[in-house]
């Protein structure tokens, strides 16, 4: 029994690996690769070319964001199969 | 934990306070200095009220946390709050590159240049999800204890040290050469004096307190140093757009480049040739390149030992996740204003320089055309007699400063840009304190990694097992100041410029490090044969491509087939090979980079910053066949990875106090 939740506890921890892991190469390269046809729509008041604004600004508070999010939802799996530290 | 008294909980509590206090103390030495340099005392005396006073903040905080304790020497006592840990890392990251060479990148290579600024952001997800709470459940004091423990036996944990060894100092001697600068510049000392004077700021805060020290004074230096990053552009912003929020106002900053870069080019101040539009992508870098960049950084932030090891010391596994995502927080804070950086810096110098008749070039600039950092028409810009002298001897040109006239070297643009917008001096020295800041703190951090290595793992794991904690620790202690004097020599003699230097040490920590430590904790079948020969693969193919492409170019292109690599628009050969081969000097090994191939020849057209890109597959395809030919690790190993991949529980690493 303890040893099928362990097994349930990283097969979860590796798909929500996985599931990071594609975002991050979503905004690390995929993104990018079109700045050209990007960078033809201009952001309405603030003036910037989309395709270098996803570079410089963009992709970055995804990162932050989804380190945040990735510290909770492995906390949560963590919990539910008891693993996880006293507070 | 046992061992925590009531005092050291008392002193968690109160950080908040007492850093709240520090940084208000801060912001009053500045308006102070401000108020100061309106009463008319000089600049000099100012730049050094800024340098001396910050570094003895510094000391005093590095002093008042000496430790005796091995575990609060290596992990600071593993109690450091995720937020301050978050903080700590940031400075411990943000280097003398960041600081002071990332703006100017992006202000020289525009679009391209932003590669660097997604690779040292997006590497964080991949320490959060691969590596760094795995390792702080191990327990660990270094990243090689974990190599020894999961591939069993002393050979790989010597050759972690060497990979850790060799990508730390690469980085340290570029932080090193960034201190020497702002010395050289502020403080009107010699570079090379500038070198140890900057080394012995380290020294104070990393040998007397170690991890624990170093924790401590790290997060004053983020204090310090994202203040003056953001307090110039800030000011722009509110001149320029009424705004004080500079990373979204400078959007129309970068409209205004592109007008004026047009406008440029019609009334003849630039060269289609010498101007490379700011947003237009891939003119600085192929797009190989450009995304090689990005990945090596971001898979070599994974791998660089002094990052990984700050997540050693959050009071759990829990802590250390959620210290990643405040370490990129607090780094986010100042990678997203360096694009306004660098446009804001960018747009000064085209509307207050460019186009300026050669006679009326204000008098700032000159201190940087001494030191050979700033050249107009050619030739140093070190007086105005001089720079009218090289002018004139230019054919045809019309007496005002254009664009290929001037070359700004990309680690002064942020040291400068208060001087190129007429700011006063007093935001100059701020800039100067904060470089200052960046710089010691990721020095005192690597130096510690370097050092650790040295003593825990070196001498007390493979040399004398039954040294005292007293012996270790002074063990350590010397070996920290042999390595930084080294580091200050090598650092003297100007090996290339900051942000080449860290991106080797970037590359060569991907190679090194990255397939052993993933396979390690999410392959149970990678056994030590393989890890073994992975990394000597890994790592002997990038340090070979490395040096080759610098070191020993002739021999290169005579004995492995490398090529020219290409011009990223026009697709041209940098170098005539051929031609190149015939001179006299085209074997010379060990040459200057004025060497007509050094850094210009390569595989695929591949720069070596990029060698990583080589190591990394090469590391994890040998990992995996070398182990599934050799014997499956043993049944207890495989049960103490199932106690890595847990967050309860003990470390597997017992502490010895």
């Amino acid at each position: 029994m303890q040893k099928n939740s362990d097994e349930i506890h990283w097969a979860r921890t590796r798909s929500l690996m996985f599931a990071h892991l594609f975002v991050w190469f979503i905004f690390g390269y995929v993104v990018h690769m079109f700045v050209v046809p990007l960078n033809k729509i201009i952001i309405p008041v603030l003036n910037f070319p989309l395709g270098f604004y996803m570079a410089a600004q963009g992709s970055l508070i995804v990162f932050v964001v989804m380190l945040f999010v990735f510290a909770k939802q492995q906390d949560r799996i963590d919990r539910e199969h008891g693993v996880a530290e006293d507070d | 934990m046992a061992t925590q008294s009531a005092a050291s909980s008392d002193f968690i509590k109160n950080l908040g306070r007492m850093y709240g206090m520090y940084t208000g103390g801060f912001l009053a030495f500045v308006i102070f200095l401000a108020i100061l340099e309106q009463v008319g005392v000089p600049n000099r005396i100012l730049g050094y009220l800024f340098v001396f006073f910050t570094l003895a903040v510094y000391a005093i905080i590095g002093i008042a946390s000496r430790t005796a304790q091995v575990s609060e020497y290596y992990v600071a006592g593993r109690r450091v709050p995720a937020f301050y840990n978050g903080m700590a890392t940031g400075a411990d990251w943000m280097s003398a590159a960041s600081f002071v060479g990332m703006a100017g990148t992006l202000f020289l290579a525009g679009y391209d240049g932003i590669a660097w600024v997604l690779g040292w952001t997006g590497g964080y997800v991949l320490v959060s999800i691969l590596v760094g709470p795995y390792l702080r459940k191990f327990g660990a004091y270094t990243v090689p204890d974990f190599m020894a423990f999961r591939f069993g036996g002393n050979f790989t944990r010597f050759l972690a040290v060497i990979v850790l060894v060799a990508c730390s100092f690469t980085y340290v001697t570029a932080q090193v050469y960034g201190t020497g600068i702002i010395a050289s510049r502020f403080l009107g000392m010699d570079f090379t004096i500038a070198v140890y004077v900057g080394l012995a700021g380290i020294l104070v805060c990393s040998m007397l307190g170690g991890m624990r020290a170093v924790t401590w004074t790290q997060i004053a230096q983020y204090i310090v140093l994202i203040v003056a990053y953001l307090t110039p552009i800030v000011i722009l912003s509110t001149k320029k757009y009424g705004f004080p929020v500079p990373e979204l106002t400078y959007g129309q900053a970068i409209a205004d480049i592109t007008a004026r870069e047009q406008e440029m080019l019609k009334t003849g101040l630039a060269t289609a040739a010498a101007l490379k539009p700011h947003i237009e992508p891939f003119v600085t870098y192929t797009p190989l390149n450009f995304f090689g960049i990005i990945f090596c950084m971001m898979v070599g932030t994974a791998s660089l030992p002094h990052i990984l090891m700050r997540y050693f010391t959050t009071p759990s596994v829990r802590e250390a996740r959620q210290s990643v995502a405040w370490s990129l927080f607090f780094i986010f804070l100042l990678y997203f204003s360096a694009p306004a950086y660098a446009a804001f810096s960018k747009l000064e110098v085209y509307t207050n320089i460019i186009g300026s008749n050669v006679n009326a070039i204000k008098p700032w600039l000159f201190t940087w055309g001494e030191l050979g950092l700033i050249k107009i028409c050619g030739q140093n810009a070190a007086s105005l007699d001089a720079v009218a002298a090289a002018c004139k001897a230019v054919a045809g040109h019309p007496g005002v400063v254009r664009l290929q006239d001037f070359v700004i070297n990309t680690d002064v643009i942020v040291l400068s840009t208060p001087e190129i917008a007429g700011l006063p001096y007093v935001i100059s020295g701020l800039v100067a304190a904060g470089g200052l800041a960046a710089a010691l703190s990721t020095a005192d951090g690597l130096l510690l990694a370097i050092a650790n290595a040295l003593s825990h793992d070196i001498y007390y794991k493979m040399l004398d097992p039954n040294a005292p904690t007293v012996r270790r620790l002074l063990v350590a202690r010397i070996l920290l100041v042999v390595v930084a004097v080294g580091a200050a020599y090598t650092a003297s003699t100007k090996p290339s410029d900051i942000l080449a230097m860290v991106g080797w040490a970037f590359s060569l920590a991907m190679a090194g490090n990255f397939p052993a430590l993933v396979m390690g904790i999410w392959w149970k079948r990678a056994t030590s044969a393989g890890a073994v020969f992975g990394i000597i693969a890994g790592f002997g193919l990038c340090l070979f491509y490395l040096v080759v492409t610098r070191y020993f170019p002739g021999m290169g292109v005579k004995y492995f087939g490398m090529t020219s690599l290409l011009n990223p628009v026009t697709g041209a050969p940098l170098v005539d090979i051929a031609k190149a081969m015939a001179l006299p000097n085209a074997m010379d090994s060990f040459p200057t980079l004025a060497h007509p191939l050094a850094n210009k020849v390569g595989w695929f057209n591949l720069n070596n910053i990029n060698c990583g890109l080589l190591g990394m597959p090469l590391g994890f395809l040998v990992i995996y066949v070398v182990s599934l030919i050799t014997r499956e690790p043993s049944a207890e190993m495989q049960a103490y990875i199932d106690e890595i991949r847990k967050p309860r529980g003990k470390t597997i690493l017992e502490e010895k106090i």
